[in-house]
């Protein structure tokens, strides 16, 4: 990967950081390599990060190569999952085969429509997708919150949770992927996400409507003249970043818990830039540093415990300081290893 | 409850009171936004300045003391933010988000240390408290920032960074330092937004205070196409939404109660409306975001 190096730079400065509160840095990285790999257990609950990670990597990576800039992976994954939440509770007899195909394809049009809405403002408007995305996320966590505690919450439990959904809706009598890690969340939508990672570098490679959306992010006047609508690549490219996000609110909500537990992504769409980031938006990339951020996200929850300072809002400090490591790489790059072009 | 309780005394003034936090920050985002650079990281510096001023107001009992700590923090931390987005010329949006982050995660990191827990600093006393001064505060910087952008020089240099930079450039004035400056202050003022929070709203720094108000004041920015005293009104507006959803809470209207959550998104969706350009074109900076 390009940008191993940035993300060493911003481990690094992370975990130096813990000798201003008396830690050991060796020590914190330790417990953090044990508490993401430890057991089948930890493997598992680092895989079911990974995956959520992956999809919305790719969430972000997808905008990004339509020459676009989705922040809003938060509130489109969080709008699936309600979405399959609120379908699954008003329609609790579908039979089995049906009802898979049914929620999954309400999971994916309801991050698909969250996330072609700022596609759309931005090619008929020309309003700022980061902005929009942004505030839709805000919208989404009212939306949210209100139906979770008006609406549909969990009669069984004080905590902001929604109802269970129905275990015909719940991939879980399938998942051959969980057998491998007992008793964790991991589940078989990891494979999924593999998949699409897949999928995206194929799209990417071997398909005409990939170049042109990758020609549209490049350029936008040079794919006009070529005769491809930049338009028409500014709302695919918004519509696959929805589609990809709803993956992650799937991982939770069919993969896992079968509810929707209020807070149960720890900014999945943040995370997500910086997986993106660090890939420089390679889908296949994406899997790797998906993994490498999952398991940094699961390794910091241990730090509670083991040591006396340090918490786990300690995995914040290091994805940021990777986002700059890698911000910081790419300044290198431009500085020593390409020509002047004089534009400086 | 009837509907003309809400337009009382006593509502004006708690409008006013919550939306100090909010003029500051925007005041601050409309500074860096008009320079060119890209402003997501403002919920970041407020807490930065929520934080630091509650440690150091209470540390020297004064919360003008915390205030002015709050400001230096602020601009300590923007002034980070420019490193990586003017010399390094990283991402602008990449840059502010990683910030918001690296805040959100800085924080209980350091107040586990200082008070072995991660949750609110002491309280300061009820007499050390500001009573309404950050209000007056807040006003002069809204006029400060308004003459400052059309009556300076410098005001200038900032308004022709974020429109036209080659220009600048001709003038023999670095458009670099220009930003430098500008972001430097937007730190320290949105800092003080953060503060005001904390040593004006109530009295200690509780986790995650702001509660989006950093977006928010990026709404207002736009709402307020980019000017200081259009800014101004939107921050008022949007404090008044904030203070009415207080006293809705539990309030009947119509036989119902309306949700808490649904004035919440009030904000956040006049925003879109706005950007979807329903009430006339507003024009960001022409620069903005590019580098």
């Amino acid at each position: 990967m390009k940008s191993s190096l940035g993300f060493l730079i911003g481990l690094t400065c992370a975990l130096l950081l813990t000798l201003i509160v008396g830690e050991n840095p060796f020590h914190v990285f330790g417990i953090i390599i044990k508490s993401s790999f430890g057991s089948s257990y930890d493997l598992g609950l680092t895989l079911f990060y990974t995956t959520s990670l992956i999809f919305t990597g790719l969430s972000v990576s997808i905008a990004f190569k339509g020459g676009l800039f989705n922040i809003g992976a938060e509130g489109q994954l969080s709008m699936a999952a309600l979405g399959m939440v609120i379908f699954a509770n008003t329609f609790p007899h579908i039979p089995e085969p049906f009802s898979y195909l049914c929620i999954f394809i309400v999971g994916s049009s309801v991050g698909i429509l969250w996330g072609i809405v700022p596609g759309l403002l931005k090619a008929f408007r020309e309003s700022h997708e980061v902005i929009v995305t942004m505030m839709m996320n805000f919208i989404a966590a009212g939306i949210t919150s209100y139906f979770i505690v008006n609406v549909i919450p969990n009669p069984q439990s004080q905590n902001p949770e929604s109802i269970v959904i129905g275990n015909s809706y719940r991939f879980n009598q399938y998942d051959f992927v969980n057998k491998f890690f007992p008793d964790s969340p991991a589940n078989v939508f990891l494979l999924l996400a593999i998949l699409s990672a897949f999928t995206l570098h194929f799209f990417y490679k071997k398909t005409a409507l990939g170049y042109e959306l990758q020609m549209a992010g490049e350029n936008n006047l040079a794919s006009e003249r070529a005769g491809i609508s930049s338009k028409k690549m500014m709302i695919l490219a918004m519509a696959m970043a929805g589609l990809f996000a709803s993956g992650s609110g799937m991982n939770e909500v069919l993969g896992f818990s079968g509810q929707y537990k209020m807070g149960f992504s720890p900014e999945f769409g943040f995370i997500g830039i910086a997986v993106a980031l660090m890939s420089n938006n390679n889908p296949l990339g994406i899997i790797l540093s998906a993994f490498l951020m999952g398991s940094l996200h699961k390794g910091s929850s241990d730090l509670d415990f083991e040591t006396n300072t340090i918490t786990r809002d300690f995995s914040k400090i290091l994805q940021a300081m990777i986002i700059l490591g890698v911000g910081f790489q790419y300044f290198l790059n431009k500085k020593f290893f390409r020509r002047h072009d004089g534009t400086n | 409850m009837e509907l003309t309780n809400f337009l009382s005394f006593s509502f004006l003034i708690s409008a006013l009171r919550v939306s100090v936090p909010l003029v500051f920050a925007a005041q601050a985002g409309l500074l860096s936004e008009r320079s060119g650079v890209v402003q997501i990281a403002l919920e970041g510096f407020m807490l930065v300045g929520a934080f630091s001023g509650a440690v150091f107001g209470f540390h020297f009992n004064s919360a003008l003391v915390g205030f002015l700590f709050a400001f230096l923090f602020g601009s300590a931390f923007s002034l980070l933010f420019s490193l990586f987005t003017i010399k390094f010329k990283s991402d602008q949006i990449v840059i502010g988000t990683a910030f918001n982050l690296l805040i959100a995660g800085l924080i209980p990191f350091i107040s586990k240390y200082l008070y072995n827990s991660t949750g609110s600093t002491p309280s300061l006393p009820m007499e050390v408290r500001f009573i309404f001064e950050p209000l007056i505060f807040s006003v002069v910087m809204v006029i400060l920032v308004h003459f400052g952008l059309t009556r300076w020089r410098s005001g200038y240099w900032i308004q022709f960074a974020g429109e036209h930079p080659e220009t600048l450039l001709s003038a023999g004035v670095s458009v670099d330092k220009v930003r430098w400056v500008s972001l430097f202050l937007c730190g320290g003022i949105a800092s003080l937004g953060g503060a005001s929070l904390s040593l004006f709203l109530s009295s200690n720094y509780s986790p995650l205070m702001t509660g989006g108000r950093g977006f928010i004041a990026l709404s207002a920015v736009i709402l307020g196409k980019w000017k200081p005293v259009p800014t101004y009104l939107a921050c008022l507006l949007f404090g008044a939404l904030d203070a009415l959803q207080i006293r809705l809470q539990g309030v009947e209207v119509l036989g119902s109660k309306i949700p808490v959550q649904w004035i919440q998104i009030l904000p956040y969706l006049l925003t879109i409306i706005i950007l979807a350009g329903l009430f006339g074109k507003s024009r960001a900076p022409t620069f903005l975001g590019k580098k």
